[in-house]
Parts: C-alpha cells; sequence; structure tokens
C-alpha cells in the first residue's frame, strides 16, 4: 500500500510499504477515505518529537472502511467508522473511568519504558505519533491496524459525508473537552488563545455550553475571520494589548474562564512540549508560555483555566503565585476522545457544529510531501487539510470560501 | 519486618554463596545469557543483597513503603514490581498458572511440568542460545501467593514469589512479582544484558505488564504494524 512516512526533520515522503494484517482478535483492518494532517503533526515534520524513527508511519485522524475483523471485533466489513487518534482497551482502571487518553494498556511493554521515565507513568497509545505513544503506524495510508475495534470506533450512518465526521478523530472532541474543562456557567465570559483547528471547535462547544460571549484571540486574518463567523468576538494580539482590551470588555474584572489553545498544535501530546520548552530556553522564544502566562494573569478571580493537553514540560517563569492568589482552578489533559463521540456524532446530525469551514484543502495523499510544506508555512491560508488516499497526484482542491470569510 | 520480608530475607539467604550447596561456574557469556532467560521466566525483577538491609533487619521501620522499595539509593535497581490488574483476584491466582506463562512471557519457549510442582524451563538467551531452568513451587497459599525455589540442577539459582491482594474500591487485584537470584556474570553481566534489552529487571516488568493486558483485555497488546523500514515486518512488534 501506499503510505505518507516521516524520514527525518523537513522530510516527509509517499512510499510503497506492505499491507497491515490482523494481529490481536479485537483488531480491525480499515481502507482510509479521508485522513487529516494535524497541528501536532507540524511537530514531527520539525524533528522535535523523541522516539521518531525513519520510516514510521504517520497521521493520528483518520476514518474509512472496515475491510477486515478479528474474531473478537464487534464491527462488520463495509462499516463506515471514524477512529480515535487515542488507543484504549475499555477494560483497565482508567478506562473504566472514562480516562481513555491514560489507557494502562495501549502502550505495549516495549515502549512504555521511555514514556514512564519521562512522564512518571507511561502514556496511553495512539496512532503515528512516535514510539512514546506506542509506535503503531498511522492512517495517513490506503489501510491501518486498528486495535480495541469494540471500543474506539465510532459507525458512521451513509448520509454523514466524511468531510461532517472526519474530525469526530481528534480536534472535535479535543476542543469539546477545552470547553467541558472550562466549567461554564450560563451566560460566562470565555477567552480563547488560538483561533487554530482546535481553537475553532472549543469556540463552538464553548458556545454550545452556555457561554454568553466568547473572546478568541489569535492573528491570522483567516483563522480571526472562521472565529469570527463561529460566533466570537475577536483580537488580533498583534493590534491590542490583549488583557486591557479583556479587562475593558469585561467591566475590569476579566473573562470568567480562559482556554489556551496556542499550544493546539501539539494537543494531545505532551512528550513534544517538553522539547518545545527545551527549544524555547536555547533556541529562541515561543509564543507559548507567554499566552499561558497572559491567561493566568487576564482571568478573573476565581476563574477556570483550561489547557488542552499543553505545556507537558517545564515552563519557564509560570505565574503559579497569581494562580493561587487568585484562585484559578485549572483543568488540562489529553482528550479521552471515547467519552465523547457518541454524543457529539449526534450533535454533527443535529446540525450543531460547523464542521466543513476551516478545511481550506482536500488533496491526495500521494501530495502529501507538498501538504505539510504548506501547512508549515502557510497557516494563514492553510487551516485545515484533508487527505484523500487514491486520487491521483495533483489534484488539489482548495475552498475559495476563506478568502471571503 | 512484615512475614513477606522474612520470607524474602530466608530467599536471599539461600542465594548466598556460603550456603549454596552446589554452584557451577560457566563462563561470562553463559551467565549473561541465563540473566537473559531468568528474565523471561517472568518471576520478577533482580533482587540485589545489600548490606545495609542486613544492618536494617530486626530494626522497626518507622514507613509503610513495601520493603523491596527501601533503602535504594536509586529507582533503577528494583527487585519487586506491583501493577493494578483490574480482575478479581481469585481469576487471576488461577491464570498464574505454568501452561499459560509462554502466552505473556515473551522469552518462555517452553516450560515442562515434571510434576511435584516442579518444573523446567526452556528460555531464548542471546545469540540463539536457551537456557534451563529448574524450579519448585514451595508455597502455594489459595487465592494469594504462589513461592517457588530452584532445584540444584538449575543453570541459575533462583527464588521468588507472586502474590495477589485486593486493590480497594473494587479495582481489582494488585498483583505484586518479587525475585531474588544470583546475579549473572556480576553488574558487568547484568550491564551487557540491558544493552541487549535482555536485563531480568526489564523482561519481568514487561512480563508483568503483558499478564495485565492478557487479563483484563484478552489480548497482548502490539504495536505490530508496517513501516517503511525493510528490516520490519507488518505483524511483529517493533521498539
Ligand atoms: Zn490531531
Ligand atoms: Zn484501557
Amino acid at each position: 500500500m501506499r503510505a505518507v512516512t516521516w524520514q527525518g526533520r523537513h522530510k516527509i515522503s509517499v512510499e510503497t510499504v506492505p499491507d497491515p494484517e490482523i494481529v490481536n482478535p479485537r483488531d480491525i483492518i480499515l481502507k482510509v477515505t479521508s485522513t487529516a494532517i494535524c497541528g501536532s503533526d507540524l511537530h514531527l515534520y520539525d524533528g522535535y518529537i523523541p522516539g521518531m524513527r525513519a520510516g514510521d508511519i504517520v497521521g493520528h485522524e483518520f476514518m474509512g472502511e472496515v475491510v477486515e475483523t478479528g474474531a473478537q471485533s464487534t464491527l462488520k466489513k463495509g462499516q463506515r467508522v471514524v477512529i480515535p487518534f487515542t488507543i484504549s482497551c475499555g477494560q483497565c482502571f482508567f478506562c473504566e473511568k472514562q480516562q481513555y487518553s491514560a489507557c494502562d494498556n495501549s502502550n505495549p511493554s516495549e515502549t512504555r519504558d521511555a514514556s514512564e521515565l519521562l512522564m512518571g507513568h507511561a502514556m496511553g497509545g495512539a496512532f503515528g505519533y512516535a514510539h512514546l505513544t506506542g509506535g503503531y503506524a498511522g492512517g495517513q495510508a490506503d489501510y491501518v491496524r486498528v486495535p480495541y475495534s469494540d471500543v474506539g470506533p465510532v459507525i458512521i450512518p451513509d448520509d454523514l459525508p466524511d468531510d461532517d465526521v472526519l474530525f469526530l478523530s481528534d480536534i472535535l472532541p479535543t476542543g469539546w473537552h477545552a470547553a467541558v474543562n472550562a466549567d461554564i456557567e450560563p451566560g460566562d465570559t470565555v477567552a480563547i488563545w488560538g483561533c487554530g483547528p482546535v481553537g475553532l471547535f472549543t469556540i463552538q462547544s464553548a458556545l454550545l455550553l452556555g457561554a454568553g460571549r466568547v473572546i478568541a484571540i489569535d492573528h491570522f486574518p483567516a483563522r480571526l475571520a472562521l472565529a469570527r463567523g463561529m460566533g466570537a468576538e475577536i483580537l488580533d494580539y498583534t493590534r491590542v494589548d490583549v488583557r486591557e482590551a479583556l479587562n475593558e470588555m469585561t467591566g475590569g474584572i476579566g473573562p470568567d474562564a480562559c482556554i489556551d489553545c496556542v499550544g493546539m498544535e501539539s494537543h494531545g501530546f505532551t512528550a513534544d512540549n517538553i522539547l518545545d520548552q527545551v527549544k524555547a530556553q536555547f533556541y529562541s522564544v515561543t509564543e507559548r508560555p507567554h499566552a499561558l502566562r497572559q491567561a493566568i494573569l487576564a482571568c478573573r478571580k476565581g476563574g477556570r483555566l483550561s489547557i488542552p493537553g499543553v505545556y507537558g514540560g517545564f515552563a519557564d517563569k509560570f505565574p503559579l503565585g497569581q494562580l493561587m492568589e487568585k484562585g484559578l482552578t485549572v483543568k488540562s489533559g489529553q482528550t479521552p476522545v471515547q467519552k465523547y463521540t457518541g454524543e457529539l456524532l449526534k450533535m454533527i446530525q443535529d446540525g450543531k457544529f460547523d464542521t466543513t469551514s476551516l478545511v481550506s484543502h482536500h488533496a491526495p495523499l500521494e501530495d502529501a510531501a507538498e501538504m505539510y510544506r504548506h501547512w508549515h508555512g502557510e497557516q494563514n491560508d492553510y487551516t485545515k487539510i484533508i487527505l484523500k488516499p487514491g486520487l491521483e497526484k495533483g489534484a488539489i482542491q482548495a475552498k475559495s470560501e476563506m478568502e471571503n470569510a | 519486618m512484615s512475614s513477606l520480608a522474612d520470607r524474602l530475607s530466608k530467599l536471599t539467604d539461600r542465594l548466598s554463596p556460603g550456603r549454596q550447596p552446589r554452584r557451577t561456574s560457566p563462563d561470562p557469556l553463559t551467565l549473561a545469557a541465563v540473566g537473559a532467560g531468568l528474565a523471561a521466566t517472568g518471576i520478577g525483577l533482580a533482587l540485589w543483597r545489600r548490606s545495609r538491609k542486613n544492618k536494617t533487619a530486626g530494626d522497626s521501620i518507622a514507613t509503610d513503603a513495601p520493603h523491596w522499595t527501601l533503602d535504594k539509593p536509586s529507582k533503577r535497581a528494583l527487585f519487586g514490581k506491583s501493577v493494578l490488574i483490574n480482575r478479581p483476584r481469585e481469576e487471576l491466582f488461577a491464570a498464574w498458572k505454568v501452561e499459560r506463562f509462554p502466552d505473556f512471557m515473551e522469552n518462555v519457549v517452553a516450560v515442562e511440568a515434571l510434576g511435584g510442582g516442579t518444573a523446567r524451563w526452556t528460555i531464548k538467551a542471546p545469540l540463539g542460545r536457551e537456557v534451563h531452568l529448574v524450579n519448585s513451587i514451595t508455597e502455594s497459599v489459595e487465592d494469594q501467593s504462589i513461592s517457588w525455589q530452584s532445584e540444584p540442577e538449575s543453570e541459575i539459582a533462583n527464588s521468588g514469589e507472586v502474590r495477589f491482594a485486593d486493590a480497594p474500591a473494587g479495582r481489582g487485584t494488585y498483583v505484586t512479582l518479587i525475585l531474588a537470584y544470583d546475579p549473572p556474570a556480576g553488574q558487568i553481566g547484568r550491564l551487557g544484558a540491558k544493552l541487549l534489552q535482555r536485563e531480568p529487571e526489564v523482561q519481568a516488568r514487561r512480563d508483568l505488564h503483558r499478564f495485565k493486558q492478557l487479563m483484563e483485555t484478552g489480548e497482548v497488546t502490539s504495536n505490530a504494524s508496517p513501516s517503511a523500514r525493510s528490516s520490519e515486518t507488518a505483524t511483529e512488534p517493533h521498539i
């Protein structure tokens, strides 16, 4: 089959590799119909992720058709399913508590050691994201082996197109989780840093969960336009003092809840953030700790801070005193995708989410290398890229809605 | 000191050179191989005798920490390991039997029951070698613990214990694995084995996790999947 492989820093290539096979009784083999490139894939691209090996198949946002089932799978051939990026057994202590992203079985014995050393406890498994999270081949390929197929995959009715449901694999549940973690009360003002794909779903989720106002912060015009289209008030941080603006918009008290989606590029994975922090200290200054500091200082006293899975490392100059004195509640963590997919699918069917306007490009799997380059360098124009296996090389479609937004 | 600690102390005494009834002295390579094999028995993590331990034995210990975690300046020198397994204690005890060991112990080639609780183990060792152990169950407390001790003809002297205790709040069972063995080729052998990913501690920890995976999910977790590396297949796990 054909698959998108990581070969080194800024080296992505599409290669012919062996087809996956059923290994365990609960496995299925999925024929991929759509697979997205995620912000966190950029960290692989930039070579920050430890445990990547040349030849690894990448991609953790994908869906498709069941083409083969293990003896214990509850799925049937021909079913359309979306696959959560988190691999979860459903039967360990954590899965039973619906903390699926903390699954204690999905990271194999061979790979959990390094992860345990880094985090204190081994991380759960994930697709296409290096060997710290299990070393599983990813979904930017013609076919994928999916373990625990009776727990994760979401069965999709035929009348729903791929674009409507693909993001159930990661960024929609991650945005939802970020908003749930903000404990939003009716009428609350919620400030959201970052208008990437996760930020855009967080905006929608916060409004659905009862926020009175959502204020979104970014600097890419196209992304801010999308945020406004989804119901947020917007702040371009290159043009205003964000804290002053937030205070002035809230009668001086600050937002009730602040959500940091700036680090959404690495949502779901903490290891890369350690590296980013190191990078921030030794090579350059990133915006990311800055956004978190700003969120803490901007948040109202007694407010809530939600961090969708970023900052796993040793943040420099973390305003701990401010956090304590203001009495903020902090919630964080990788998304337990399986916990939310059922209700989110229903909400998609009820038309509650705009899942498509953030998609800027459809491209053949064969053009993955070029798409990674664009995704890395042109974040204003490329807001979300969906790869399609089987399409002829060069058949790239851009959505023009972006410019008119 | 707990009764477990007492027993452990006896286990280590049996391994002390002065009281060893019969010792072979194979070359270091064989010893390293034996260490690897031992790992695959899944009996556990290395127990290193410590002079400090002897000094404190008998003293009252003002801590509730498991005794095998005491007196260890480094976290790396484990000789005991506990895991939470989300299954009933009785079920796990029943599953911990010789016939099922090859299902979750990676390097075990075969376990042959010799009767009377004695079994002969064939274990993969580095460089294509095999190692044979002969171990006998010395005590088995229904639904609670199993202890064993190697026979003189075993290629490596070892003893150990696996314990099953109810975890609180319906969380299942704490399974604890403790191992004492004669370090093959001393620390140098251990280092060599470590480089080959065949260090007993590493292997035993992994086997214990495989037991957990098997009991909780019905299968041993595998990341087997394709890659663009020609050295790998789509059906073999890779690291
Ligand atoms: Zn993602
Ligand atoms: Zn689990």
